[in-house]
């Protein structure tokens, strides 16, 4: 962004690196339809996932995040599993995945626990005893070793979709 | 891979949030400790297609037991079904 004042800076964080293994979680994993509970290792032994962690359902991050990934599709000329984290529960999730049209599904973290296990914790400032995940991306192999991922360094903060797709392309094989 | 995947539960479980008539049947599957998948849907009648489709109407609770071949709706005719089926003095 091309802003005349210094956006803010976010903390350094101990977050999961390259060729690390993702720590995994279980959580209410949310379709169209239903949701169930379901497990990152679960998923990523199918296929290559891209675990994004993304701000609460409703914000404007959220809305651009999410018609970013939808419009470039990369799942339908490769591999991969894109999937979706954020506090806001399955009933907001539901909502979203409507209004967005998107193909993906996305897990219900409403406590934040996940992002404390990835140490992606945003604590906002303005809006007591909520904190949620800042954006973060993690491209994963079917043993959820990392190959590639992206932390937020400032607020607010988007991935590098196009840095994103190169590892995609590097990693996954094409449909 | 280290570990094989765990087996899917024989059992699938369509509740709603905070319904008396799935709370029971939730109850009875875990007096006779039955490993169940539950899935949440819809509170909006007609938006639940996907229960539409495994058991031709859209009420819950319904399930689906692939040992058994089951699938079925209402709360009561859920119970009887599993108390005969899983229940003390049953067939299974």
């Amino acid at each position: 962004m091309d802003l005349d004042f210094d956006v803010v800076d976010l903390e350094k964080t101990d977050h999961p690196k390259e060729g690390d293994e993702a720590p995994d979680f279980t959580r209410p994993l949310v379709n169209e339809e239903f949701w169930e509970d379901v497990s990152l290792s679960e998923l990523a032994r199918e296929r290559p996932v891209l675990l994004v962690f993304y701000p609460m359902d409703g914000d404007f991050p959220a809305t651009y995040i999410w018609n970013e990934i939808r419009d470039r599709a990369w799942e339908e000329s490769h591999e991969i599993e894109i999937i979706g984290c954020s506090i806001s529960t399955p009933y907001e999730h539901k909502s979203l995945i409507e209004e967005r049209h998107m193909n993906y599904r996305l897990f219900s973290d409403p406590q934040n626990e996940v992002a404390e296990k990835y140490d992606i914790v945003n604590d906002l400032d303005g809006m007591a005893g909520v904190s949620e995940a800042r954006p973060a991306v993690f491209l994963l192999d079917s043993e959820r070793t990392i190959e590639y991922v992206w932390v937020a360094e400032q607020w607010p903060d988007f991935p590098d979709y196009d840095a994103v797709r190169d590892a995609i392309a590097a990693v996954c094989s094409e449909r | 891979m280290s570990q094989s995947p765990p087996a899917d539960p024989p059992i699938t479980f369509y509740r709603l949030q905070a319904c008396p008539f799935c709370e029971r049947v939730t109850r009875k599957l875990d007096e006779y400790d039955l490993d169940y998948r539950s899935r949440f849907v819809e509170p909006m009648h007609s938006e639940r297609n996907v229960v539409k489709r495994i058991s031709g109407k859209r009420t819950v609770p319904a399930i689906v037991d692939e040992e058994t071949g089951v699938t079925m709706s209402e709360s009561a005719n859920i119970v009887a079904y599993l108390e005969n089926t899983y229940g003390n003095g049953s067939e299974a």
